[in-house]
């Protein structure tokens, strides 16, 4: 079970020798660097576990992933580098996409910085614009009469959809590149937010009124406390839809970020370039949900027993 | 007693009053919920209003907390008529409807902060939850607590308003009987001990008499209130003396339920 890991990497190790006989050393040089380090690693932790029962448990836990994980390397390697299966230059075997990866580690850290910036700019200020419309809809009877209809009719137009007339309204790209992440996380947080408020237990009032709130309690600590649950599903579907916005934008009109160099490296051709790049993005989105799954789970604490998350 | 009650002593009355609701199949009639209500609570007395379900007793609570409004009649809290809902009449259901986002501590603060009256009063917090016996369950959220502690969270979170007058509609009609049997001590002890005005809501006539100075029969539909009996058994009370037996009795009578013996295990 321990070996699972070491035994996984040797495994793909041997693929990759076997295939990359003909291939240049330098391609295959960090890939065998990157295999006697996950080696390495695993073989100290499975003598570790045996001293450790926290990390036996960890590991007992993530093992299979890890292991398919590192078999997965080997498929990959088998089906490009080994029998050519798919087309190259468009799918490189993962030594070429690591070393691409390495090579252009500056251009891509740089391109992930403005991809963060411009997207955290634009989930902001969309959450900010959500929040309070979404409150205002759901508690006003009369902002829902004028609001509602326009919500329901602009809302579902993608925000992708906006892109030719926001370059042209805005003075720089970024701006409107922000806008556009801004109206497309708006939307969904609007909506749930507002089903939120409008849906309080009428009941949670009622007591809040019998022991003397006024208005302000009522919205603030009554309304807003109870819809938060539904707010939070309004914050992760709108992550969902900025993610895709900014890449979008950043490859049709933005010079920079990791949408744009995937546009970038695909127009020279460098498909690895292309991949490494596909790679970043996958932590980089997978690690701000996480983010927004940890800021949940701390702001629902008070739910946990109620329902399954 | 019922004279004693209508003294300036009296710390609720409510004179005629109607209401009617929009029938839920067809909105041009109005269907009569209370027709012609009164009656007077005197201050510190716990008084039970008892009735089957649907005879306006639930309407009639919503009416003097302020939470609707009557067709007709006054309702006086004191001398002050009442208008809109207020911490000096605390309200507490039969789902004790506690903000489930906030631990039992901040629950029963919750009226102190609705008053921005917290700072000053932070002290009382303790007290109350000594009151009910849930110190050591402060930082808990309500999900955790069984029936009987969630409710006397609610009965903590309205009493800290030191309301002139509690209102208790069926407060105790989901628990089960033992835990309910407790909680009725609970609510005595209370009572006795913050000698707050209560208006007992219930349709359990064992609870009624076990509780009240005074139970008032309601009948339906349209709610009127049709009978006051006065108890005058001595505290605390016995639920298997005769007396209390005879009172049920006369009770079941009232209401139609009665055999030709008194019922001996029906509510």
């Amino acid at each position: 079970m321990q070996l699972a890991v070491p035994v996984a990497t040797l495994i793909t190790f041997g693929i990759h020798l076997l295939f990359s006989k003909n291939a240049p050393p330098l391609e295959t040089h960090s890939y065998m660097l990157l295999f006697w380090e996950i080696l390495g690693v695993s073989i100290v932790l499975a003598i570790a576990q045996s001293f450790w029962p926290a990390l036996r448990r960890w590991m007992r836990h993530m093992w299979p992933i890890f292991t398919a994980a590192i078999l997965f390397l080997g498929v990959w390697d088998v089906i490009t580098l080994g029998f050519h299966l798919l087309p190259l230059p468009y799918f490189p075997g993962p030594a070429a996409v690591l070393r691409s990866l390495i090579s252009d580690r500056a251009l891509l850290l740089d391109s992930t910085w403005h991809s963060l910036a411009l997207l955290l700019s634009g989930y902001t200020l969309g959450v900010i614009v959500g929040l309070v419309s979404g409150v205002c809809i759901g508690w006003s009877t009369s902002v829902r009469y004028w609001g509602m209809p326009l919500l329901k009719v602009v809302g579902p137009i993608p925000a992708t959809a906006w892109i030719p007339l926001a370059m042209v309204v805005s003075p720089s790209t970024i701006v409107s590149a922000a806008g556009l992440i801004a109206l497309a996380v708006w939307f969904p947080v609007t909506m749930l937010t507002a089903s939120g408020i409008s849906n309080t237990r009428a009941s949670y009032l009622d007591v809040a009124r019998t022991l003397g709130a006024g208005r302000a309690y009522l919205i603030f600590r009554v309304a807003i406390p109870a819809a938060v649950p539904n707010i939070f599903i309004g914050l992760f579907m709108g992550l969902g839809a900025s993610f895709l916005t900014l890449v979008v934008a950043e490859s049709v009109g933005v010079k920079s970020g990791l949408g744009w160099y995937v546009s970038w490296a695909q127009g020279w051709a460098e498909y690895g370039k292309v991949f490494a790049a596909l790679i970043i993005m996958a932590g980089f989105f997978s690690t701000l949900m996480t983010l927004l799954f940890k800021i949940r789970d701390r702001m629902l604490v008070w739910q946990k027993g109620i329902i399954k998350w | 007693m019922v004279a004693l009650a209508e003294t300036e002593a009296s710390s609720l009355r409510v004179r005629e009053v109607s209401k009617s609701f929009p029938a839920p199949d067809d909105p041009f009639t109005r269907r009569q919920a209370l027709s012609d209500i009164s009656l007077s609570i005197a201050a510190g007395e716990l008084v039970s209003l008892i009735g089957p379900s649907g005879c306006g007793k639930s309407t009639l609570l919503r009416l003097i907390a302020g939470l609707d409004f009557a067709d007709s009649g006054d309702l006086l809290i004191g001398s002050e008529p009442i208008s809109e809902p207020g911490a000096e009449r605390g309200l507490v259901f039969q789902d004790p409807n506690l903000f489930p986002w906030l631990t039992v501590r901040r629950n029963i603060e919750a009226g102190l902060v609705a008053r921005g009256v917290l700072r000053e009063k932070r002290n009382e917090v303790d007290e109350f939850m000594r009151l009910v016996a849930l110190e050591a369950f402060g930082d808990a959220y309500p999900h955790h607590l069984s029936g009987g502690m969630a409710q006397r969270v609610a009965l903590a979170r309205a009493l800290i308003n030191h309301p002139k007058v509690l209102l208790l509609d069926e407060p105790l009609g989901a628990l089960d009987a033992f835990t309910r049997m407790r909680m009725q001590d609970e609510v005595l002890r209370l009572w006795q001990t913050r000698r707050t005005t209560i208006l007992f809501v219930t349709h359990d006539i064992d609870e009624a008499i076990y509780m009240s100075d005074r139970i008032m029969i309601m009948t339906q539909p349209p709610g009127r209130i049709d009978q006051t009996i006065a108890n005058t058994l001595p505290r605390p009370r016995d639920r298997s003396s005769p007396e209390f037996l005879r009172l049920r009795g006369n009770i079941l009578e009232l209401l139609h339920f009665a055999g030709n013996a008194p019922a001996a295990n029906s509510t």
